[in-house]
């Protein structure tokens, strides 16, 4: 029989109960809206992880104190504090391919200016750091090298610390006290945002590391040394030649720092987000499942109420295919009007998810797609059995059938 | 030409019930092109059994069909589909119609599942020509459930016509009907036949029987009787005169 024509008398019998139709596709409806807004929903944190780890930079490598690698019980990352700046200056001076490099301090501090206070993260860094992190000053300007060596108690400030201490006012000259030592503001950065870990960017106070280790720190440990190479391609060697030029320097006791780049970061953070996706999805993908057996359960009631049509169409000269089909293109139609529908909620229901959390969705082209062929598949898998039965249903006996 | 149905010694026995029932106990019959046959017998003779066989919608146990010429115990699943769709029309019992579904597109089904496709006009014009025949054609568009038992035989025999088979196999076609009805049922097939059409058909009633031109009996499975029809009635004059008895009672009431 042609397709035509077997698809109007799928679309007719589907009319006749059409209720009952839609009460069938709503298994798949459900199914396929949830797939799709899991896998929103889970995209979405996925890309906003990865824009993140991009915000931290590029081509970054970071060595850490402590060696979470090696066995035993042990402080673990950034306890063990044995990382100093001649480290970090051997580090620039010996190695090749190192662009940029910056000692890192780092402690929480109450700031004072104005008769305000403030607790934030005063950090110490080098001057190319705002280079590593493409981070613009947003007014005012960078401390200079000069400032880093002479310990010079100036501070570029975060637009959080920004608004909590001057309050609209240009904070650029003016001076704030960290732990009552005065530092004046020579620069505003631009606002960043949050990080993966939640953390506020901008609530931070940035200092020479010289002036942190002078005037502020308890030890004259650094917390890491943020590296930046020339190209991706020499990470692997420059991490090999840091790891093995401190491990000199520590002439033979055992190593006690943690040397990482910024992919092994991003793989860890995006790895618990994917499995969050692929978890909300294979759930999701249950109800599918569960919407294709409601599928399967109609079709047989179908059958069994239409055998004596099965006959009928047998009798007259229909092949078991011919009758096959039909049931399958009443399977695949209704699991298809499913998915469509299931795709138009799903989508919506995204939309207004990010709409009401503040979440970020990313609707991909991807997860449509393959919700509707996944749907399109189980009215097919679902839709097979049933039609077999149909399908070798003896003539005399279906046009008998009462 | 070969005969359109011969049968040897065929033998049908179910066997889904808890005893075998031997349905059809060996009937040997040879039908030529043009005959008007009308089986006759008591209810569970095996009638209907010898018609299904006849029909190709089911397989004898024993012995051989050759319809047309062609060996039909021998063809599977398919081919009997495409023998029922080419050379046999078939009137059942209960009118078998798709419900909800207009009489025309009834009268079509058939074409639907031919091998050589049809176009949709040709379709429609056929299925038209045969409703025609049959005096239906202001009904094409009705349901089956908007047409009474008579117009819905017509459209089953409609729908046995549309691809001009060579054997016309009716089970009891008037079994439901009023007398009068039956006998316009009658006039189709004596039409039919007259443009060269086979027919068997199974009655109960003896004067029905009377339309066609050679009379079976069954009885327990076997042919026990076969034998020419002897004044032979016309539909059309048949129906004439229950049209004067009709307005001969209207007139005296
Ligand atoms: N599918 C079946 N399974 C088992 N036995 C059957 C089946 N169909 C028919 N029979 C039996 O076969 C015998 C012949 O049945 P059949 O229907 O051919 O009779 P019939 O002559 O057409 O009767 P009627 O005039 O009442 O229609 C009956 O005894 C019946 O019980
Ligand atoms: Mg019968």
């Amino acid at each position: 029989m042609r397709l035509l024509s077997t698809i109007k008398v799928s679309l007719r019998a589907l009319r006749r109960n059409a209720l009952r139709s839609v009460l069938t596709a709503l298994g798949i409806i459900i199914g396929v809206a949830a797939v799709i807004a899991m896998v929103s929903i889970g995209n979405g944190a996925k890309a906003q992880v990865e824009a993140s780890i991009a915000s931290l930079g590029q081509n970054i490598i970071s060595v850490f104190p402590g060696n979470f690698t090696a066995g035993g019980v042990r402080g673990g990352f950034g306890t063990a504090s044995t990382l100093t700046v001649e480290d970090a200056l051997a580090i620039r001076h010996e190695i090749a391919g190192v662009v940029n490099l910056s000692p890192e301090m780092r402690d929480r501090a109450q700031i004072l200016a104005h008769g305000l206070n403030w607790n934030t993260l005063v950090v110490g860094e080098d001057v190319s750091y705002l280079d590593i992190r493409i981070w613009p000053v947003a007014a005012g300007a960078m401390f200079s090298e000069a400032d880093v060596r002479s310990a010079a108690k100036v501070c570029v400030i975060g637009q959080t610390v920004a608004d909590q201490l001057f309050q609209g006012q240009d904070p650029v000259g003016q001076t704030l006290r960290i732990r009552n030592i005065p530092f004046k503001v020579v620069g505003l950065l631009a606002r960043k945002g949050f990080n993966y870990f939640g953390q506020d960017q901008d609530d931070a106070v940035i200092i020479p590391y010289t002036s942190h280790l002078k005037r502020l720190a308890r030890r004259p440990f650094l917390n890491s040394i943020v590296i930046q190479a020339a190209s991706p391609d020499q990470m692997a060697r420059i991490q090999q030649d840091i790891t093995d030029l401190l491990l000199q320097r520590r002439n033979g006791r055992e190593q006690d720092f943690t040397v990482r780049n910024q992919l092994e970061l991003a793989q860890a953070a995006t790895a618990t987000t994917k499995t969050m996706t692929v978890l909300l999805g294979a759930i999701a993908g249950v109800s599918l499942v569960v919407g294709g057996i409601g599928i399967m359960n109609i079709m047989l009631v179908s059958v069994t109420e239409r055998t004596r049509e099965i006959g009928i169409r047998l009798a007259v000269g229909a092949h078991g295919r011919d009758v096959l089909l039909q049931f399958l293109t009443e399977a695949i139609i209704l699991s298809s009007m499913g998915g469509a529908l299931g795709v138009v909620l799903g989508v919506g229901s995204s939309q207004l998810i990010s709409r009401l959390n503040h979440w970020p969705v990313l609707v991909s082209a991807d997860a449509i797609l393959g919700a509707v062929a996944f749907s399109a598949v189980i009215g097919v898998f679902f839709g097979f059995y049933p039609a077999r039965k149909a399908a070798e249903l003896d003539p005399i006996e279906a046009l008998r059938y009462e | 030409m070969p005969a359109v149905v011969q049968l040897d010694e065929v033998h049908k026995i179910y066997e889904s019930g808890e005893i075998p029932v031997h349905a059809v106990r060996g009937v040997s019959l040879t039908i030529e092109p043009g005959d008007f046959v009308a089986v006759m017998g008591a209810s569970g003779s095996g009638k209907s059994t010898l018609m299904n066989l006849l029909g190709c919608l089911d397989r004898p146990t024993k012995g051989r069909y050759l319809l047309d010429g062609t060996d039909a115990s021998s063809l599977d699943r398919n081919q009997l589909a495409d023998i029922r769709n080419r050379k046999l029309g078939f009137v059942f019992q209960g009118f078998n119609l798709l419900a909800r579904t207009t009489a025309l597109e009834n009268v079509e089904l058939p074409m639907l599942y031919a091998k050589t496709r049809v176009a949709a006009r040709t379709m429609r014009a056929r299925a038209l020509r045969c409703l025609d025949l049959v005096g239906l054609t202001n009904r094409a568009d009705h349901f089956p459930s908007q047409l009474s038992g008579g117009q819905q035989q017509r459209v089953a025999i409609a729908r046995a016509l549309v691809n001009d088979p060579q054997l016309l196999l009716a089970d009891e076609p008037t079994g439901n009907l009023d007398s009068k009805t039956s006998v316009e049922i009658m006039g189709v097939f004596q039409q039919l036949n007259a443009q060269g059409i086979t027919i068997v058909m199974v009655t109960h009633e003896l004067d029905i029987a009377r339309y066609s031109r050679r009379n079976l009996v069954m009885r327990d499975g076997r042919l026990v009787s076969d034998t020419p029809v002897a004044g032979r009635l016309t539909a059309a004059a048949e129906l004439q005169r229950i049209l004067e008895a009709e307005s001969a009672a209207q007139l005296t009431a």
